[in-house]
Formats: C-alpha cells, sequence, structure tokens
C-alpha cells in the first residue's frame, strides 16, 4: 500500500494518473481484481465440484443415473440410496467397526501421549531430544515397510482378522503424533503454576492432571481430532489385515460394496456415493467446527521447523 | 547413604555426576511416564522394523509346508531376487513418476492458492475452511468419488469433454494404460494441494508485513517482492511441504488400490509389496521389497536434510 507522501514524490506519466484515477472507482477497482475473483471461483469450483457430483449422485435414482447424456442436477430427486445404505447391515456394521477402531486407537494415544508430554515437555533429563527424534524417525518410515512383519506377527497371536489387529497397528502412526504435539503444548506453559502446586505439597502426578491436563484440553482436542481422521482414513492395515465382511471398516466397506440392488454387471455407484456421503458429512462438520485447531496442530511443525 | 570403604574412596569420581536429589527422582518419574510408549513403539514399529529385515534374508512363505530356512541375499542378488525383477523396476519408475508429477502440481497450485488465500479479500476464512476438507476425507472415499466420474460411459468427465467436443468417445480413463497415472496423479493433486497450501500459509504469515511496505517504498514491483522477499523466506516452509509430500507420495498406496486394483505395469511399490505379502503369501521375499522401499525412501530423505543443513548455514 503506497502512502500519500510517495505517490507524490514518485514521477507520474499523464496516462498513467488517468489510469490510476479510473481504478479508483469502484467499477474501476472491481474490473483491476477480476482476475483475482475469477482465480477464487476456479479454486473453489475445483476444490467443491467432486463433492457436488457425489451429492447429486447420491440423490440421484439409479434409472437416471445409468443414462447418458448425464443429467447435471437430478431432475427426480430421491432418498432412495440413502434408504439402501443405511438400512444396509454391512454398511452400518462397518460403521460401527471404524467408530470402534478409531475411538480406541484415538483414546489410547492420548493417554499414553499425554503421559509422554508431561514427561517430555516438564523434565530435564538425558535421552529426553533422543527420545523425540525416535518418535519423529516413526513417523518416517514407511507403513508398508512392516507390513510383512506386522503381518506374521499379528497372525501368530491369533489377532488376524480382528479389529484388535488395527487398533495396535494404528498406534504406529497415531502414537508419534499425540508424543509431539503434546510435548510441544506442555512446554508452553509457564513453569510458575507447577511450582505453585509443587509448592503446596502435590505429587507430581497430581500436579499433571489437575494443573496440565486442564491446561493442555485444547492440544487434547486438537491432536486427538487428528489421531481419530488419521485411523479413520487407513486403508492399508485394514485391508490386509481384515478378512471377514463383518470386521470391515468403512474404507474397505465404501471400495468392496455389496450394494442390495446392484448386480455383477452394474456396480451401485449410486448407493456408493450415498456412502461416501454419509462417511464424509461427520468428518466435514468436525473439521469445519474445529478448523482453527487443526490448522494450529497441522502447521505446528511446519513453522517451526 | 553408605559409608563403608569401598563406597567413600569411590565416590570423589561420582561427585560430579551426581545430581540432586529432587532432580534424580525427576529423572525416574519422566521414564516410568514414558515406559508405555517406548513399549508400544517398540512393539508396533522397530520390533517388525527389525523382523522385516531378518524375514528379508529368508524363504518364509505364509501357511508353508517346509520349514523358513536362512537364503542369504538371495531375495536381494539371486536368480529370481529384486535386482532381476521386472515387475519390481516397473513399480519403482511407475511410484517416481507419480511422484514427480504429483509433487510438482501440488506445490505449484499449493503456492498459488496460499498466495491468493494469505491476500486480503471477503470470504478467506470460508476459503480456508473449504481448503481444509478434501484434506480431512479418507483417500479411500475421495478415489471412489473421482472413478465415478471417470466412469467411461456415465461419468461426468467424459460427459463434460464430449459436450465441449474435446473428444468424439467415452474414454476409459483409468483403464488405459496411457491415461491411467495421470487420472491417479489428478485425484492425489486434488486430494492434497490444499494441505500444501495451508502448509505453506503458514509460512506466508510469519513473514513481517513491512517488508513489503519498505520494498514497495523502495518501487519494487509485485513480481520483484515475490521473489526478492517472499520466496527466499518461505524457503524453510517450502522444503517442510516437499518433504512432507515425497514421502507421502512414494509410499502411494489408496488411490492406486482403488483406481487401478493391482494391475501389471500400472502398479506402485507400496501394491506390489502388499499383494507379494498378502496374496501371495510370499512373506521372506516381500520383506526384501519392503526393505529396498525403505532404502529409496531414504535416499530422498537424506538429499532433503542435506538440502536443509545447507539451507541453515
Amino acid at each position: 500500500m503506497s502512502t500519500v507522501a510517495e505517490r507524490a514524490a514518485r514521477p507520474q506519466p499523464r496516462t498513467a494518473g488517468r489510469l490510476r484515477r479510473l481504478r479508483r472507482t469502484p467499477a474501476g477497482r472491481f474490473l483491476r481484481r477480476l482476475p483475482f475473483y475469477v482465480l477464487i471461483a476456479a479454486i473453489f469450483f475445483y476444490a467443491l465440484f467432486p463433492f457436488y457430483w457425489a451429492l447429486r449422485s447420491a440423490f440421484t435414482p439409479d434409472v437416471d443415473l445409468f443414462k447418458t447424456p448425464v443429467q447435471y442436477f437430478p431432475a427426480h430427486p430421491t432418498l432412495t440410496q440413502f434408504r439402501e445404505v443405511l438400512s444396509s447391515h454391512f454398511f452400518l456394521r462397518a460403521l460401527l467397526n471404524s467408530t470402534i477402531v478409531a475411538g480406541s486407537v484415538t483414546l489410547m494415544a492420548l493417554v499414553l501421549g499425554s503421559l509422554a508430554g508431561f514427561a517430555l515437555g516438564r523434565f530435564r533429563f538425558r535421552g529426553r531430544s533422543a527420545t523425540l527424534y525416535l518418535m519423529l524417525s516413526m513417523t518416517i518410515f514407511p507403513q508398508i515397510a512392516i507390513l510383512g512383519a506386522l503381518y506374521t506377527t499379528i497372525t501368530r497371536a491369533h489377532l488376524y482378522d480382528t479389529l484388535w489387529a488395527l487398533i495396535f497397528s494404528y498406534m504406529i502412526f497415531t502414537l508419534p503424533l499425540t508424543v509431539w504435539v503434546l510435548t510441544s503444548f506442555m512446554r508452553a506453559l509457564p513453569k510458575d503454576l507447577e511450582e505453585a502446586a509443587y509448592i503446596d505439597g502435590a505429587t507430581p502426578m497430581q500436579v499433571f492432571y489437575r494443573v496440565l491436563l486442564p491446561l493442555v484440553a485444547p492440544g487434547l482436542v486438537t491432536t486427538g481430532l487428528l489421531a481419530f481422521i488419521a485411523a479413520w482414513n487407513e486403508f492399508l492395515y485394514a485391508l490386509s489385515f481384515e478378512q471377514t465382511p463383518s470386521h470391515y471398516t468403512v474404507n474397505l466397506a465404501i471400495v468392496n460394496f455389496v450394494g442390495k440392488t446392484g448386480s455383477a454387471f452394474q456396480v451401485p455407484w449410486g448407493q456408493i456415493m450415498a456412502a461416501t456421503i454419509v462417511v464424509t458429512v461427520p468428518l466435514i462438520v468436525l473439521t469445519l467446527l474445529l478448523q482453527r485447531r487443526i490448522l494450529a496442530g497441522l502447521t505446528a511443525g511446519a513453522v517451526k521447523g | 547413604m553408605s559409608t563403608t570403604e569401598a563406597t567413600s574412596v569411590a565416590r570423589p569420581r561420582f561427585r560430579r555426576r551426581r545430581l540432586p536429589r529432587l532432580q534424580r527422582r525427576q529423572r525416574r518419574l519422566a521414564w516410568i511416564l514414558l515406559a508405555p510408549s517406548l513399549l508400544v513403539v517398540a512393539l508396533v514399529a522397530f520390533y517388525p522394523l527389525g523382523r522385516t529385515v531378518y524375514q528379508s534374508f529368508t524363504n518364509q512363505q505364509f501357511l508353508a509346508l517346509e520349514p523358513t530356512k536362512w537364503i542369504g541375499l538371495a531375495n536381494y542378488f539371486g536368480a529370481a531376487g529384486l535386482i532381476h525383477d521386472s515387475i519390481f523396476r516397473d513399480a519403482i519408475v511407475t511410484t517416481v513418476k507419480f511422484t514427480v508429477i504429483t509433487v510438482f502440481f501440488e506445490f505449484v497450485l499449493g503456492l498459488i492458492i496460499a498466495l491468493v488465500v494469505n491476500s486480503n479479500f471477503k470470504g478467506r476464512g470460508v476459503m480456508r475452511a473449504v481448503m481444509l476438507v478434501p484434506w480431512a476425507i479418507p483417500t479411500v472415499v475421495s478415489a471412489q468419488m473421482w472413478n465415478w466420474m471417470y466412469n467411461d460411459i456415465y461419468g461426468v468427465i467424459n460427459d463434460a469433454l464430449l459436450r465441449l467436443h474435446l473428444i468424439d468417445h467415452g474414454v476409459a480413463w483409468t483403464a488405459q494404460p496411457s491415461t491411467a497415472l495421470a487420472s491417479v496423479a489428478a485425484v492425489d493433486i486434488w486430494k492434497t494441494t490444499p494441505f500444501v497450501a495451508l502448509l505453506l500459509l503458514a509460512g506466508l504469515q510469519v513473514i513481517p508485513s513491512d517488508l513489503y511496505e519498505a520494498a514497495s517504498v523502495d518501487g519494487a514491483s509485485k513480481w520483484q517482492q515475490f521473489w526478492r522477499i517472499t520466496f527466499p523466506l518461505l524457503r524453510p516452509a517450502i522444503l517442510v511441504a516437499l518433504i512432507f509430500r515425497t514421502l507421502d507420495a512414494l509410499r502411494v498406496f489408496d488411490v492406486f488400490y482403488v483406481l487401478l486394483g493391482q494391475r501389471l505395469g500400472t502398479q506402485s511399490m507400496a501394491i506390489y509389496n502388499q499383494s507379494t505379502i498378502v496374496q501371495t503369501g510370499d512373506v521372506g521375499y516381500g520383506a526384501a521389497i519392503s526393505v529396498a522401499i525403505f532404502l529409496i525412501i531414504s535416499v530422498f530423505v537424506v538429499i532433503y536434510v542435506t538440502f536443509l543443513r545447507v539451507e541453515e548455514q
């Protein structure tokens, strides 16, 4: 933004001055910013069109869905697809399984992560940064790299084709996240509170759950949500460790969708799209409600380096 | 405290390292608090990692009749080893191509979006929220959404292109070898560009605005400001975003599985690895593939980390 003084100081050819005057009118300003608005509209369209398309397909009856030319707006909107999906035992079971897995994983990762975060964020001891880097290194190495060993270990422990297999293996990517983020939250708290509590005779564990834990509640919400989303979205291990359809997670269900009305020749796309909407909407609502916190959690590592 | 001769002789050597009692107690507590996490990490990550390396030197088969044998480096360099495996070679080529394409487009598009969102306009908050949405949904779900849009007969992409007369008959985007990789890349770019944009946006927002004011006082154009201020100061954020994305792209699995299945010729490294272990039950050979993937990814990590270190100096 240029100030009056510097505008006066700069030499201005006459045409440029006239242009500038034009720009100052509302219409001129709009015209000048038009490309910018076009760009924004394009970004919105690009980001949202696939969702719109899933929505329109979920509300279109099969008769219209499998017909050319394609209808860009459902001519006969219907709830049949949703009704089919929500009455499908297969899909509801998958929703329940995913909730159980993602919920337990999140809870475990938060409990272990906050204890570790307390140790790493509030105590000084040798091996502290080594432990932090150990955790960080876990996020770097690929999950696929340990698939075979996990597969044989899980089979030997008789956990193959159970939800436990997923709950354990998902700790690989959720635990480092909770440890890392909660450590930085714990470290950011002022020392005085803790010291006051110690002077009053509190034990370290009392300090932990009476003083520190309430203060890092926002951090718990953020990391909990990130862990939940990561567990909810995982596919590779679910595909490798689950076999029976009644143990499928939603992702497996959406890939191997068994529709009620679909046949061997026709993939039930309408129902699949309805299922994707059912899975996506809660995630979108959560994300939008907590967007500020998610952003803070996601970018914490990026800015601090 | 004991006062025997032996300890009092030994004590002077240790005195310097001895910590105050409170600190010692704290240290012990810290390790107790860390113990459950470390146990889990050891059990689910480091034990399997070590075991994978061990398995890669054996001929272990899932549900095999004969006992597992140590076969040394045969999985890597034997007659039927990795170096002669053309499927694996194809998988490496496919994955590297995919990585280069997606990381490039995600970075360019992500930077444009970040710059747009960083400038002031109405609806900026909405836009930032919208950007989070593709990131939040499962990759499998977004891949299925695109799979339907790619449908050769009833897909919207074919329909739109036909209406615009850009093609004269429906294209089977995911089935056709010439478009398969591009169609997978497009889904990944759609899904992850917002994430890259958010990382870059976080970097943009810590650049102090007086730098731009000073530059425009000195008569620098917007273009000059971008190359002289924004770009150099954004470098750490750019590198972090590139590292994240490259590592993710190299281990890509979900989009390939949903859109292309396990079709030969268009497998990513992870797809080939998973099918070797789970479908074929070839645990030993699969472990060797895992180790190879791990090494390939490590090479990229080392390159990036050296870059970062050079940056810091």
